[in-house]
């Protein structure tokens, strides 16, 4: 399934937003600072955009403005352990007037997984990048408040990164010890 | 049916020409004109029929509980009906649900504000060991920070189970020590 107004947001793409020096190139080529934004095609009726982090702002107020993706789904990331960048960071956009789906993908490195935050643009951005700031580590500049929402104050790592171990616990009460076997 | 029967003795029907307490009724037909037990037994009958259980309900073992409570089930007919929601009025805290990590400071805090005499029943399997939730949210089993009295396994725990776990703690509290403030009782 697709949508009329994908083949709008990608032909402006093409115009205006990648400034190639061969603009008539189809072939997706890898994503520099001359071409920070790339179309990957409609997958599943989303249409998936993959983008530098400093195009990041720019891309977004253009789905909101000019495209109507007014409703912010969610940011979230994964975690490509042992692959450089290691982290990509996900976004999901809707429109309520041509009721479709937007997705936005930016690799950032684990040495700083830094992306430019979304609050100036979607007031809802703030909770979730917190939250993908507990989850994952991921840095959201300009966002004031990163405080943790779902883990609580003290929480040493992220534990939805592949390398925090399963099992790990980390109580905010300490364990009683063990009391034996169970009595009936 | 259940538990110990009260060893009650009938004064009248023991001894009919005993002049005992209240000698002017003697020959009335089984009166309980006096009657003779352990402290430790008496004081548990009365608290094992008298539970007030807070429910502590935090995941979807709620649904249960509320299934359990309700007339079909009917945990009144055990004597464990009316929830309070207040663990100052509340003697069985009932700990429905996954307890998770950031929630234990909070299932402690109630734990502690309950009076005694308490018990504590761990409603479900998350409540009891952590269930499938080994990992860094959740509390593995409430007995890692509160006294635990009765597990109820399943996931969630079908009425029946509830009701038997009940049951027993009632068994438990009937055969327990019930020591009294007061050396005079």
């Amino acid at each position: 399934m697709t949508a009329p107004i994908f083949a709008d947001v990608e032909q402006t793409l093409r115009q205006q937003m990648v400034t190639d020096t061969a603009p008539n190139d189809e072939t997706p080529g890898p994503l520099s600072p001359s071409r920070p934004v790339r179309s990957m095609g409609v997958r599943h009726g989303i249409l998936v955009l993959e983008l530098l982090p400093e195009a990041l702002l720019a891309v977004a107020r253009r789905l909101r403005d000019t495209f109507s993706f007014d409703l912010f789904l969610d940011v979230t990331a994964v975690d490509w352990l042992g692959q450089t960048p290691r982290f990509e960071v996900v976004y999901h956009f809707y429109s309520s007037t041509h009721h479709v789906r937007v997705r936005l993908k930016l690799r950032v490195d684990e040495s700083h997984p830094v992306v430019p935050s979304l609050t100036s643009l979607y007031g809802s951005a703030g909770y979730m990048e917190r939250e993908c700031h507990d989850m994952y580590g991921i840095g959201f500049e300009g966002n004031a408040d990163l405080r943790p929402i779902l883990l609580y104050e003290g929480f040493v790592g992220h534990p939805l990164r592949k390398d925090y171990p399963k099992q790990q616990e980390q109580p905010l009460v300490p364990y009683r010890p063990p009391q034996g076997a169970l009595v009936r | 049916m259940y538990g110990k029967q009260l060893p009650i003795v009938d004064a009248t029907r023991s001894a009919p020409t005993a002049a005992g307490p209240g000698g002017g009724t003697a020959g009335k037909p089984a009166t309980f004109e006096y009657l003779t037990t352990r402290k430790d037994e008496l004081v548990g009958w009365a608290r094992k029929f008298s539970l007030f259980p807070y429910p502590f309900v935090t995941a979807c073992c709620a649904m249960e509980f509320m299934a359990v409570s309700a007339s079909s089930y009917d945990t009144d007919r055990f004597g464990a009906a009316l929830p309070r929601f207040s663990p100052r009025q509340a003697d069985l805290l009932m700990v429905v649900g996954t307890v998770t990590q950031k929630q234990a400071p909070i299932l402690l805090k109630v734990y502690e504000q309950m009076c005694e005499p308490k018990w504590v029943m761990a409603f479900g399997v998350c409540a009891s060991t952590g269930g499938f939730y080994q990992n860094y949210a959740s509390l593995p089993g409430i007995d890692r920070i509160i006294p635990v009295d009765i597990y109820v396994p399943g996931c969630p725990p079908r009425p029946e189970m509830v009701i038997d776990g009940i049951m027993r703690l009632q068994e438990k509290i009937a055969n327990g020590r019930h020591p009294i403030i007061n050396d005079r009782f």
